[in-house]
């Protein structure tokens, strides 16, 4: 009798408990990037999750329970030194512990395949855009309509295709709201993630893996927009190419723009990974060995070209050497229009 | 100034003069080959990166010189015979010289742990501090910008991570040394020498570690994944990877030497199931340390030789695989991270009985659940590279595999609490601690299991709440367990006891911190806090959480610093302890507070089970002659 009195103060303590902890992770959820559901994967991952935390809700319960009740109803009386029941264990117990587990571990495995086969279907002619990790930046190229972009624009309600790579480091591409990460490799390595965008807004891509010293600062903007926006979005970005209607200082904006060289070089004088564009052009620069020289023209096609030849004093030099291999003459001659403007 | 009559002192001495004479050899080797020597910038730029490697083995092994524990060996060399037993010195001064003593290595591993500890602690609550608001303002000094902010912030987190895993290795090593010979009857390890060897390789490694923060720092987390790691701007890297090289020696030598001792130097009568239960998980931790230990040895040396020779294994432009570092690195990392929970959780299995008053229940489960745990452990690493890039079939594997560690642990957690039911439970600090380290730990074992599921833990990796799953991992694992021990053991180590009164204190400051520290930092991890930045973003609306996390560190510092001070008055006027003030059945609690030199002057022999609490008349020991008999 006094056994059962034992097991059902235990079972209505983890029975409260589980519902009071539970109800809470189902409120922290709610708050969660992903309950926006602002992607087809975040609502599999949203959902695989409230699950796993009623999980979670009981397991803390059950054991946290039975350890509670135990230091009531169990403890020694104070001076007292008294042994408790001699009970060995229990080889039924201990099997039934072990193979109870083991089926549920085994369910929420495939629970967790399940949920992974659905966020990577594939639909037919998903949308391509070729995204471009580096120290500290990102960019986005659509290869279907030649654009390169700094923000990343979706159109809802229909899959993206992510082609991710590294010009240096690793990275990480996450947007909380979207649900899924993956790391972008270097060496011309290309990794894949699909998303299915499905909830227009503003949404922010953070890098989730370590990658140097502005880590912390590579973000970049990530914005739905219902199809049609987004098909003019595309027709207006087209258009304002500066580089194809001759727009020597336009053009040499968007290279910078598009090429990274702004994570590290302001445009308003601010300090930075590397000096400011501002008032660069004809400004004297003392370098770490010393000299002085005049940023001129052939100052600045060297410093691209080979970045680690003249340091300015004060700096290091981080800049990735690909990408004075990437541009072309012209192309810095652009940027170079572009610097002398910055006066 | 008689430290640096110690062969601790004498050794970093020479480990100083060995580096600085390593680094003038290769300075003079390259002027003579005509190469730079000292480039813009000086001793810490690339041109002298050899110099700092070769400078770091040659004061490593000066190091070992310095102190004489390779004295015996270097004799055998030569011919040479050297008596068998070393006796120690009384006085202080023992406790920082060669020692061959267990207990004594025990008490070395233990006081430089917990030194390495407050040092990662420090780092902790400095980047900690700047993370109190979302820019990175709050570590300003003159001329720094917030880029530099940002860089010295990733040292620390980095620094702190690799100190905290030394401090645990160390700390491991401690409750191992010092447990496993007094728990099975012997008066020694199997090889003292190498035990000896085991500890004082740690030094010079701890020291290598910390040279990084002046070498420009290291900027990739303690996982120093490349390219980020091979890129020659940071010379730090090197630094930090020679240490943990070194510091790895002390796993592998520790790892079989704990092996042999337990399987052929069990007192008469001991059975491999009548070993009490710390026993079992101390062969466990040694076999993963005898067997993964090289995996992160390589995984490292493999970096440091691209960066030195340009061997490009993982430069992926000169088709090297920065993915392959990821493999060889968690094929250690994570079976490490059992190597740090599982004698803890030992330490639980052997107090838990002593403070109900009851049999452990299920011995057999939980004694076999430690090895099962172990061999799980080795077919699981790529669970922390679901979004690596690598292949991508292989990550439902590893799923699978990854789960199946909750059920060996499931089985502990269950025993554990039966053995409480129906007990006669007391709450003295030990105990507290064991209770605390029960709940953080199932803490950080129920928060695991959506980390293992692939499409959840795409959402969850490289967040924040990682962070608060394996702080729980470890403070529920290895650090209430340590203190627990430290606390149970006190008496047999020193012969005092400690103070009841601040004991409680200390559990009772740590324990809420722990949990506010630990939930605080998962929730930001959920609300979209990645790891490792020094700035975040305003809009996720989790500064309150970030304030609460700080505090709750600071007050576990505090806590710490209690546990010191009683530490510190107990050994100067704390009152003598009995000889088995827990009414302990364990043999080392049979003979005097302290322990005796010798251990057991008079062998015993095993009669009973270990954990025979309420079964009348019953004895796990006995000794050989009749001047001791086995309480109950």
């Amino acid at each position: 009798m006094k056994q059962i009195r034992h097991f059902l103060f235990t079972a209505i303590i983890v029975a409260v408990l589980t519902a009071g902890i539970g109800y809470w992770l189902q409120q922290v959820i709610a708050r969660m990037p992903i309950s926006a559901e602002a992607s087809r994967q975040a609502v599999y991952i949203k959902s695989l999750l409230g699950q796993h935390f009623w999980a979670i809700a009981f397991l803390f319960a059950l054991i946290v329970g039975v350890m509670v009740y135990s230091f009531i109803a169990f403890r020694q009386k104070k001076g007292e030194l008294l042994d408790g029941d001699y009970i060995e264990g229990n080889t039924g117990l201990e099997i039934l512990w072990t193979i109870v587990p083991l089926g549920v571990v085994i369910w929420f495995a495939f629970l967790g395949g399940q949920s992974l086969t659905f966020m990577e279907i594939q639909n037919d002619n998903p949308l391509r855009v070729n995204v471009t990790g580096r120290q500290w930046s990102w960019s986005f190229e659509y290869p279907e309509y030649g654009i390169i972009t700094e923000e990343l624009v979706l159109p809802e309600d229909s899959q993206t295709l992510l082609r991710l790579r590294s010009t240096d480091v690793i990275h990480s591409f996450w947007v909380p709201e979207f649900g899924p990460k993956q790391d972008l490799l270097p060496g011309g390595e290309v990794r894949e993630l699909r998303v299915n965008p499905s909830e227009s807004g503003e949404y922010t891509l953070a890098c989730a893996e370590l990658c140097g010293k502005q880590h912390a600062l590579m973000l970049a903007d990530v914005i739905v927009m219902p199809r049609g926006e987004f098909d003019a979005w595309v027709r207006a970005k087209i258009a304002e190419n500066p580089c194809l209607d001759g727009d020597q200082v336009g053009c040499g904006e968007k290279l910078a723009r598009d090429n990274g060289c702004l994570a590290c070089h302001s445009v308003d004088g601010s300090q930075n990974v590397g000096p400011t564009w501002l008032g660069l052009f004809g400004r004297e620069e003392a370098l770490d060995d010393g000299t002085v020289v005049i940023a001129d023209v052939e100052y600045i096609i060297n410093s691209i070209r080979e970045p680690a030849a003249q340091i300015v004093s004060g700096f290091q030099n981080v800049m990735p050497a690909a990408i004075g291999e990437s541009l072309t003459d012209e192309d810095i001659e652009a940027i170079i229009s572009y610097i002398e403007t910055l006066q | 100034m008689s430290f640096f009559k110690t062969a601790m002192g004498r050794g970093l001495i020479y480990q100083v003069i060995g580096h600085i004479a390593g680094m003038a050899f290769i300075f003079g080797v390259r002027f003579g080959l005509g190469l730079p020597v000292f480039e813009r910038g000086g001793l810490v730029t690339p041109a002298a990166e050899a110099s700092w490697v070769f400078g770091g083995v040659v004061g490593t092994l000066a190091f070992l010189k310095g102190t004489g524990v390779l004295d015996d060996w270097l004799k055998w060399w030569r011919g040479l015979s050297t008596p068998d037993h070393h006796e120690d010195k009384p006085g202080w001064q023992k406790y920082f010289n060669v020692s061959m003593d267990h207990k004594i290595i025990g008490i070395q591993y233990g006081y430089t742990s917990i030194l390495v500890f407050i040092l990662a602690g420090i780092f902790a609550l400095t980047f900690r501090t700047e993370l109190l608001t979302p820019a990175a303002d709050i570590l300003k000094v003159t001329g720094n910008t917030p880029s530099d902010i940002l860089d010295f912030f990733n040292t620390m987190i980095s620094l702190h991570g690799m100190l905290m895993i030394a401090a645990i290795l160390l700390g491991v090593g401690a409750m191992i040394n010092y447990l496993v010979p007094l728990l099975i009857g012997a008066q020694d390890m199997a090889f003292p020498r190498l035990n000896a060897f085991a500890y004082w390789i740690n030094v010079p490694g701890a020291v290598l570690v910390v040279t990084a923060l002046f070498l420009g720092g290291v900027d990739a987390g303690w996982t120093g994944y490349p390219p980020l790691s091979s890129n020659l701007a940071k010379l730090g890297f090197q630094t930090f990877f020679l240490g943990v090289y070194m510091i790895g020696f002390s796993s592998i030598t520790g790892g079989i030497n704990v092996i042999v001792t337990i399987l052929r130097m069990r007192a008469k009568g001991m059975s491999l199931f009548k070993m009490p239960i710390f026993v079992w998980a101390a062969l466990a931790t040694a076999i993963i340390q005898f067997t993964a230990t090289q995996l992160i040895g390589l995984s490292f040396q493999l970096v440091m030789f691209q960066r030195l020779f340009g061997m490009n294994f993982f430069n992926a432009a000169q088709g090297g695989n920065p993915v392959l570092f990821q493999h060889l690195f968690w094929f250690y990392s994570h079976p490490a991270v059992y190597v740090f929970i599982l004698p803890g959780l030992g330490v639980i299995g052997e107090l838990l009985p002593v403070f109900s008053r009851k049999p452990l229940f299920g011995y057999k489960f939980v004694a076999l659940s430690s090895i099962g745990i172990a061999l799980i452990g080795f077919f699981v690493w790529a669970h922390h590279m679901f979004t690596s890039g690598m292949a991508s079939y292989l990550r439902v594997p590893f799923m699978y595999s990854t789960l199946l560690v909750a059920v060996p642990t499931g089985v502990k957690f269950f025993s554990w609490v039966a053995t409480l039911w129906r007990g006669r439970i007391s709450f003295q600090t030990p105990m507290l601690f064991v209770i605390g380290a029960i709940t953080i730990f199932l803490l950080g074992g129920i928060t695991g299991p959506p980390n293992g599921t692939v499409s959840t833990d795409l959402y969850l990796h490289d967040t924040y709440w990682v962070v608060g799953h394996f702080h729980a991992t470890m403070f529920g694992g290895f650090v209430f367990p340590l203190f627990a021990a430290i606390y149970y053991w006190w008496p047999k180590m020193t012969g005092r006891q400690y103070n009841e009164t601040l004991g409680k204190i200390h559990f009772w400051i740590m324990f809420p911190a722990f949990y506010l520290q630990s939930v605080s930092q998962m929730l930001t991890g959920l609300y979209g806090m990645r790891r490792r930045i020094g700035e975040y973003e305003v809009a996720l609306d989790i500064q309150d959480l970030h304030i609460l996390i700080t505090v709750a560190g600071f007050a576990i510092a505090l806590s710490v610093v209690i546990f010191i001070y009683n530490a510190v008055i107990s050994l100067r006027r704390g009152e003598k302890a009995a000889d088995n003030p827990w009414h302990s059945r364990s043999p080392e609690f049979q003979v005097a507070s302290p322990m005796p030199v010798h251990n057991y002057d008079v062998p015993f022999e095993v009669v009973g089970e270990p954990y025979d609490y309420g079964l009348a008349g019953s004895s796990y020991i006995k000794f050989a002659s009749t001047t001791a008999p086995a309480a109950d």
